[in-house]
C-alpha cells in the first residue's frame, strides 16, 4: 500500500496531495498542469517534497519530520517515463539488465523470460533503442522497469507519445501486466477511456490539489454528470 | 624512404611519449574538472574555469615561466613532489610531459565539458530509479555518452602536447635525448648550418603523425557514435 501526505512548491504553482492506494492499479487522473507528473516523480524520488511524508508498506521513503529521504535508487521503485529513456547506448538485452546490474540482484533467468515473453521483446534483444519503433520502445521501457523487481510501478503516460495503433498494441500487455506481475501500479493519464480499462481506482487531481479518491465506477459517474 | 638519424628517432620517440603520458595523466583531472563545470554550482566556478583556460590564452613562455617557479626543483610543488614521490621536474622529460599536459589542458576541458552538457540527464535519473547511485550512474550511462566528446579532447591535448614549443623549452630547456621534442628538434637543427634536411625529416614526421591521430580520431568518435544509432 501507497501512502502519500505531500506538499510541493514551484514557483507559482504548488502541489498539495494526500492519498492512499491498494493493490491493483492506481491512476492519477487529471488535466494537464494538474501536478500528476510532479506527484509521481516525488514519489519515485526524483523531487524532494517541502513537507511531508510517503510511505511504501512499512516502509517509510520520506518524511519531513524524521528527517528520511531514501535516496532514489534505494526506493526500488519502478518508473516508466513519458518518453521511454532507453539508454542509447545498450541494446535492448542490456537494458533490461541494467536494474539487476545495478541492485546486485542475482540475475533471475525465469523470471526475466517470463517478462519478456509478456512484453513480446524476445526478437528485439540484440538491437539498439534507436532501431526499434515507438511502441517497441516503451515495451522495452516497461520491462525494463518490471525487471527491476520493483515493489511499486509508476508509469506516467506511457502512451501519449504513441499514434492509435500503437496504442492499441501497447494495452493487452499493461492489462496482462496488471493481472499477472502483481506488483501495485500507479498509472498516470489524462484520458478517461485509458484509464477506465487500466485502472482498478482513481486519483483525481486538479490544479496541484487531490479532488476525489475512488473506485473506477467514478469515472462513468463523472461522465453522466457531463 | 624517411631515413632518420638516430638523434632524430630519439626526438620522435621522446615527442610521442611525452605526449601520450601528458595525455593519459591529464585525462582524469580533465573528466572530473569538466564535469564540476558541467554539472555543479558552487563558489568559485568562474575563478576556476579561468584558470583553467589560464594557458590557452597567456603566451606560452610565460606558463612555463610560471611552471619553472612553482614546480622547479626548489620550487613550493616541485619540491614536494621530489620529497615525496622522487619525480623531479625541472629538466626532465617529466616536466616536458607536465608542461604539455598544461597547455592541453584547457583544450581537453573544454571537448569533454561539451559532450557531458550534451548528455540527457533525463537518462541519469532513469539509472536511479533502476538502483544505480551516482558514481554508477556516471560510469554506466553519463561517461559512455560522452565518449565522443571525451576522445575528440584527448586527440586535441595529444596534438597540443605534440607541438608545444613556448611552455616547454622555458621550464626544461633543449636537452638532446631528455626534453629534447620534435619541435625543438626542428628549431635546433635550422639553427645550425646544414640542418634543413634532418629538419625537414622531422617536419614529414610531425605531419605524418597529426594526420595519423586526426584519422584514428575520427574513426574512434565515429565508432563510438554508430554503437548509439546502428546495432
Amino acid at each position: 500500500m501507497l501512502s502519500v501526505d505531500v506538499e510541493k512548491r514551484f514557483g507559482d504553482f504548488s502541489l498539495t496531495a494526500k492519498f492512499e492506494t491498494g493493490s491493483g492499479a492506481t491512476a492519477l487522473f487529471g488535466p494537464s498542469g494538474a501536478g500528476k507528473t510532479t506527484l509521481v516523480n516525488l514519489i519515485a524520488g526524483l523531487v524532494t517534497p517541502d513537507r511531508g511524508r510517503i510511505a511504501l508498506d512499512d516502509t517509510v521513503l520520506f518524511d519531513s519530520t524524521a528527517r528520511i529521504d531514501v535516496p532514489a535508487h534505494r526506493r526500488r521503485v519502478g518508473y516508466v517515463f513519458q518518453e521511454d529513456r532507453l539508454f542509447p547506448h545498450l541494446n535492448v538485452l542490456h537494458n533490461l539488465m541494467y536494474g539487476h546490474w545495478m541492485s546486485g540482484r542475482r540475475a533471475d533467468t525465469a523470471e526475466r523470460d517470463r517478462i519478456i515473453d509478456l512484453l513480446d521483446i524476445r526478437p528485439l534483444l540484440d538491437r539498439r533503442p534507436g532501431k526499434l519503433s515507438g511502441g517497441e520502445r516503451q515495451r522495452v521501457a516497461i520491462g525494463r522497469a518490471l525487471l527491476r523487481g520493483p515493489r511499486l510501478l509508476l508509469l506516467d503516460e506511457p502512451l501519449v507519445s504513441l499514434d492509435a495503433r500503437r496504442k492499441a498494441e501497447i494495452f493487452p500487455y499493461l492489462e496482462r501486466l496488471r493481472d499477472e506481475a502483481r506488483v501495485p501500479m500507479v498509472y498516470v493519464s489524462h484520458q478517461a477511456a485509458e484509464v477506465r480499462r487500466i485502472a482498478t481506482s482513481v486519483v483525481w487531481l486538479d490544479d496541484g490539489r487531490v479532488k476525489a479518491v475512488r473506485g473506477i465506477e467514478f469515472l462513468d459517474a463523472m461522465r453522466a454528470i457531463g | 624512404m624517411l631515413d632518420l638519424s638516430s638523434d632524430e628517432w630519439i626526438a620522435v620517440q621522446l615527442s610521442l611519449r611525452i605526449a601520450v603520458v601528458a595525455t593519459l595523466v591529464a585525462l582524469p583531472f580533465g573528466i572530473a574538472i569538466a564535469w564540476l563545470l558541467a554539472r555543479k554550482n558552487f563558489w568559485g566556478k568562474a575563478l576556476l574555469d579561468g584558470l583553467v583556460h589560464l594557458p590557452l590564452v597567456l603566451p606560452p613562455v610565460v606558463t612555463g615561466y610560471l611552471l619553472l617557479i612553482s614546480f622547479g626543483r626548489k620550487g613550493p610543488i616541485g619540491g614536494f613532489f621530489a620529497d615525496a614521490f622522487g619525480v623531479v621536474f625541472s629538466f626532465r622529460w617529466t616536466g616536458a610531459a607536465l608542461a604539455c599536459g598544461v597547455m592541453g589542458f584547457p583544450l581537453l576541458v573544454r571537448a569533454i565539458r561539451l559532450s557531458f552538457e550534451s548528455v540527457d540527464r533525463r537518462l541519469e535519473q532513469a539509472a536511479a530509479t533502476l538502483g544505480a547511485n551516482r558514481a554508477w550512474a556516471f560510469v554506466t550511462v553519463t561517461l559512455p555518452l560522452a565518449l565522443p566528446g571525451i576522445i575528440a579532447g584527448m586527440v586535441l591535448c595529444f596534438a597540443r602536447a605534440l607541438g608545444e614549443f613556448g611552455a616547454t623549452i622555458t621550464f626544461v630547456s633543449n636537452i638532446p635525448g631528455e626534453t629534447q621534442t620534435i619541435s625543438a628538434a626542428i628549431y635546433t637543427f635550422m639553427q645550425v648550418p646544414g640542418g634543413d634536411a634532418a629538419a625537414g625529416r622531422l617536419v614529414v614526421v610531425a605531419i605524418v603523425i597529426a594526420l595519423a591521430a586526426l584519422i584514428a580520431s575520427e574513426w574512434l568518435a565515429r565508432r563510438a557514435g554508430t554503437r548509439f544509432h546502428g546495432d
